[in-house]
């Protein structure tokens, strides 16, 4: 079924038709002439739920389903089963292997379709499926990456009957110890179609574009030759399609993204790899990363394997050498430095806004106050339970503050310096569903950036392998032209509109249940979360 | 320039089958026969070689064990014949403190001398008791780096063990006048100059290259194979490596070498090491007791240039009696010792080493002997965040042996009785194999606290002691953003 767009979403179309930007503004008034004549044609992508079915044959499953071979081919169970787990396609006799992923298991006993009481021969059993027990892990817990795989196919939210624990991980803190406290009732007067979960990303009002995003959230910066082809374009499109953004990462501004321009997001990093004035021309956000979460403090490093010809080219590098990224910029002591940055790529690209992306040290509401006196529109802090990349294991837990911390910690500071309104606050690192991603608003975000979402939504396991030999063995984090071709762009591309679908879905939900009729009003509602850990609105249990 | 501290490393195989992660259950029965086998297509090549590895059973461990749980045989196989489950025997591995994965993440690092990476983030819990309840800061922007921008190869981990002069005094044609250590006396109560070792001289202290030392192996350990291999990693590594009077004479080892990273440990009641060996080395250790500070007396009289360390286990009276002797005139370094888990020894709700550690440290420099003493911590120390961190709670030095043992394959496994089959096979490992594992294991140790260390901006590992400025602690980063939102922790 198709959605509407939002009013304030563009047409990219008649974006390139009229010459405008996608916030009205004359092209031609902004862009300099070299940048506007080799600019693309923008790819319009439809923002439109549809089906996207595994990839994988046997999709890993809570429940699994034996057919035992006194099977009599009667039909009964299809019949039955409203969830489409069993399956006989026209004109044959014989069933095929029933999609397990869709049984409900034990919550179907009570029902009148329950498929096992059902049989007249008694063929089928359902067993809990031990393979629960691997998928996943603290964080990222099997209910929630299958969740957000049936997410993904369908863009919806899982049933309850589906019994998934997918809105926290088991980790024992931070989100997964946060929970809402919804009121009973729903509040009247405000009905889902008309809530509004777009974000201002400029509220400097220094004259540059009002860029709003249609949802609460955008694309991770993963960089060329990290991922495949495939996953950055479907990044891509799911951002156009969301009118939001996706990043280039470090790395390079690759050709095929500039039908995509007005929604990418381009990086300056400390390696400054791939970057050229007139890549920084061509997007309407420039991200200076000073730091990721995934490996706080330590910069980063390209293996010599995964410098490809490719790569080479696209960093202006010598083949097959390691590629340092240094910690920190070697230009940049102080936020006066920042500011230098930060004028030069003001003065390059006279429509972009800036972001910085930090990481969350102790003084990270220090930096983030400093960020905005420099003259950047969105804070980007970056906590360090999230990454999607190759980082050592001692970084992954050891080095700065999780995201939970940050959040308030920044936003408290930025309303006392009295500023918080003239920036916005992205959050980053270890945000996996929509529930976290209103934690996080409530906590003191605008909104978040995700990455580890978006491929558990292309079929990631979390194997933690995206660094050896050929990378990534689901075909997502790998340049490897076999193990890419698993995948094809117009299935990735659907996955993430559907996984931004159900999520979008899952967040008005949320605010419907508090009578917002804007995103915006939850953004610092500590009063409505509790801590399962701490005693206030918490009652013991006996 | 400086010659750079380098450890030489080459890769060591493991001798045992290796212990994986995951294993693939395979339900032949049920195959179509289909001919597009999977297996074929695992990205690892797990499968490839299938026929050969069952000629042995060691094999077949091999390749049900080498598995790197992607899922991509089990989601593509005909029929859905392929499981994946633990692996029974990683599941086993060590307990609750040397987890399966602390084990693991050792035997690769044994092996390979490098920094574990991995892809897809954190994935273990937010925090945890011990080690896991603090994450260690970083520098950014307002702040680059505390001791200025600097590449990694300028971060020295040296450390120092032993007293060095509080200052330097000068004479008038400004040569330096033998150091000397006037100042507060550390005995309480009295004031003015130390009574003992006023004399005492820079050599009384030494360095090491990163601040780590091998400890004795536990008794379980105490194999005769064991003790020269950690003096030759010592060695190679220049560190120390503490050893039994027992183990002397050491046969077949090069003492000239060996004697100046050995540390004998003095217990009464084992043999004398002859003085003319003893004034070889350049630290000592010695049991606390009764007596100790008359044995520290009577050893420092003997060999005046040597540095002495006190063991002190950390059981209920350990913290206490630490800071006691901290204070004493006579004693310049401890070296305190917690279970191996890390806890307090002998008591039911035990403190642990971290805890102890920041304990010790701060009523030393609130007494105003912090300085003055060097305290070695061992007991827990299973990672090298912990060696990192244990620094900034206040230790100089860190002390290990579980995790060298690990690196020769052990699976703590406790049952290291006579007769009772080892699965790495402790009491018969090769020399090289033995000291390649350890040292490579050090290795990768060294380069992941200089990672941190470059994370933090800090360029020298003496000045990380103590520095809880570059730490967060879960208490106090939940009071702080947690606690003043929802009232009381529970």
């Amino acid at each position: 079924m198709g959605i509407l767009p939002m009013d304030h979403r563009q047409d990219a179309d008649a974006t390139e038709k009229h010459g405008q930007d996608a916030r009205g503004t004359t092209l031609a008034a902004i862009l300099p002439g070299n940048t506007l004549k080799t600019r693309v044609p923008q790819v319009r992508v439809e923002r439109r739920v549809a089906p996207a079915p595994p990839r994988y044959r046997n999709e890993v499953s809570k429940y699994i389903i034996r057919r035992s071979h006194d099977c009599s081919h009667c039909g009964k169970c299809a019949q039955l089963c409203p969830y489409g787990v069993h399956v006989r396609k026209p004109g044959y006799k014989y069933f095929c292997e029933p999609k397990s992923y869709r049984c409900i298991g034990s919550a179907c006993e009570k029902t009148n379709h329950y498929c096992v009481a059902a049989c007249p021969q008694a063929a089928l059993q359902i067993v809990e499926n031990p393979m629960m027990q691997i998928l996943g892990d603290r964080r990222w817990s099997a209910d929630m990456i299958l969740a957000t795989w049936m997410m993904a196919e369908t863009g919806r939210v899982p049933p309850p009957e589906y019994g998934f624990c997918h809105q926290t991980g088991n980790s024992g803190g931070g989100f997964d110890k946060l929970r809402f406290k919804f009121p009973e009732k729903p509040s009247n007067g405000v009905s889902k179609d008309q809530i509004d979960t777009s974000v201002e990303l400029n509220r400097r009002g220094d004259g540059r574009p009002q860029i709003r995003i249609d949802v609460p959230w955008y694309g991770g910066g993963m960089s060329f030759g990290s991922v495949s082809n495939v996953t950055q374009l479907s990044k891509a499109r799911s951002a156009v399609a969301w009118n939001t953004f996706t990043c280039t990462g470090e790395g390079g501004y690759m050709e095929r993204m500039r039908p995509y321009d007005d929604h990418v997001i381009t990086q300056v990093a400390t390696g400054l790899f791939g970057v050229r004035e007139e890549t920084i021309q061509r997007v309407p956000i420039v991200e200076f990363k000073y730091a990721q979460g995934a490996k706080p403090g330590l910069g980063g490093h390209l293996l010599g394997d995964k410098n490809t010809p490719a790569v080479a080219r696209m960093r202006e590098a010598v083949l097959g050498i390691s590629l340092f990224s240094p910690f920190p910029f070697h230009s940049v002591y102080s936020i006066e430095d920042h500011m230098k940055h930060l004028d030069w790529i003001k003065h390059i690209n006279r429509r972009a806004l800036l972001s910085t992306k930090v990481s969350t040290p102790t003084d990270v509401d220090m930096v983030a106050v400093g960020s905005y006196a420099a003259g950047t529109h969105i804070i980007h802090i970056d906590g360090g339970y999230g990454g999607t990349g190759a980082s050592p294991d001692i970084a992954k837990k050891n080095i700065a503050m999780p995201i939970e911390y940050a959040i308030g910690k920044v936003h408290g500071f930025l309303t006392t310096e009295g500023v918080r309104d003239k920036v916005t606050l992205m959050a980053s690192g270890g945000v996996r569903t929509a529930h976290d991603v209103a934690k996080a608003i409530a906590l003191g975000a605008d909104g978040v950036v995700i990455g580890t979402a978006e491929l558990v939504a292309l079929g990631c396991v979390r194997c933690s392998r995206c660094e050896s030999g050929r990378g990534c063995p689901r075909g997502i984090a790998t340049t490897d032209p076999e193990l890419s071709g698993k995948m094809d762009l117009e299935w990735g591309t659907q996955r993430m509109i559907n996984l931004y679908h159900a999520w979008h879905e899952e967040l008005v939900d949320i605010l419907w249940r508090f009578g917002m009729r804007r995103v915006s009003e939850l953004r610092g509602r500590t009063d409505l979360l509790m801590h399962l850990d701490y005693t206030k609105d918490v009652v013991p249990q006996t | 320039m400086p010659e750079k501290y380098h450890i030489e490393t080459k890769p060591v195989l493991p001798r045992r089958p290796r212990v994986g992660k995951f294993g693939v259950v395979d339900w032949r029965e049920d195959c179509a026969r289909c001919h597009n086998c999977v297996k074929k297509a695992c990205v690892y090549d797990r499968y490839r070689q299938e026929a050969e590895y069952l000629r042995t059973l060691e094999a077949v461990d091999a390749l049900f064990f080498e598995c790197m749980g992607c899922f991509s045989c089990v989601q593509n196989c005909t029929k859905g014949l392929l499981r994946l489950v633990v692996n029974p025997v990683y599941e086993a591995l060590g307990n609750s403190y040397w987890t399966p994965d602390i084990i693991h993440t050792t035997w690769t690092q044994a092996e390979t001398a490098k920094i574990p990476v991995s892809g897809a983030g954190y994935r273990g819990p937010f925090s945890g008791p011990g080690f896991d309840g603090m994450w260690t800061d970083m520098s950014e922007i307002v702040r680059p780096t505390r001791d200025g921008i600097h590449g990694r190869e300028y971060i020295s981990t040296a450390v120092d063990i032993g007293r060095k002069p509080a200052y330097l005094t000068f004479d008038r044609s400004m040569g330096i006048l033998p150091m000397s250590l006037t100042g507060v006396s550390r005995v309480e109560g009295q004031e003015g100059p130390a009574t003992h070792r006023q004399d005492a001289d820079a050599t009384s202290c030494l360095s090491i290259q990163m601040p780590l030392i091998l400890d004795l192996p536990s008794p379980h350990h105490t194999l005769p194979k064991l003790g020269p291999a950690l003096r030759e990693a010592a060695v190679r590594t220049d560190i120390i490596a503490l050893a039994s009077p027992s183990a002397w004479p050491f046969d077949g080892e090069d003492t000239e070498r060996v004697l100046p990273h050995t540390a004998f440990c003095l217990n009464p009641e084992q043999p004398v090491v002859p003085p003319e060996s003893l004034a070889k080395t350049r630290l000592l250790e010695t049991y606390d007791g009764p007596d100790v500070i008359d044995r520290l007396q009577r050893l420092k009289d003997k060999y005046p240039e040597m540095v002495v360390s006190v063991r002190v286990p950390l059981d209920a009276h350990g913290v206490q009696r630490a800071i006691d002797l901290a204070v004493r005139a006579e004693v310049e370094v401890l070296h305190v010792v917690a279970d191996p888990n890390g806890n307090q020894i002998g008591v039911q709700k035990p403190l642990f080493l971290k805890d102890m550690i920041r304990r010790i440290h701060t009523t030393l420099i609130e007494k105003g002997v912090r300085d003055e003493i060097t305290l070695i911590a061992g007991g827990g120390i299973a990672l090298p965040e912990h060696m990192a961190k244990a620094i900034i709670c206040g230790a100089d030095v860190v002390s290990i042996d579980l995790p060298l043992m690990i690196a020769l394959e052990c699976h703590l496994c406790d049952q290291c009785a006579p007769g009772m089959p080892c699965p790495a096979r402790l009491d018969d490992v090769p020399r090289d194999y033995a000291v390649g594992r350890m040292v490579n294991l050090i290795a990768a140790w060294h380069d992941q606290l200089i990672e941190v260390m470059g994370a933090m901006g800090m360029r020298e590992a003496r000045r990380l002691r103590g520095d809880v400025g570059r730490a967060m602690f879960f208490e106090d980063l939940e009071e702080d953003t947690f606690g003043k939102l929802f009232g009381k922790r529970k």
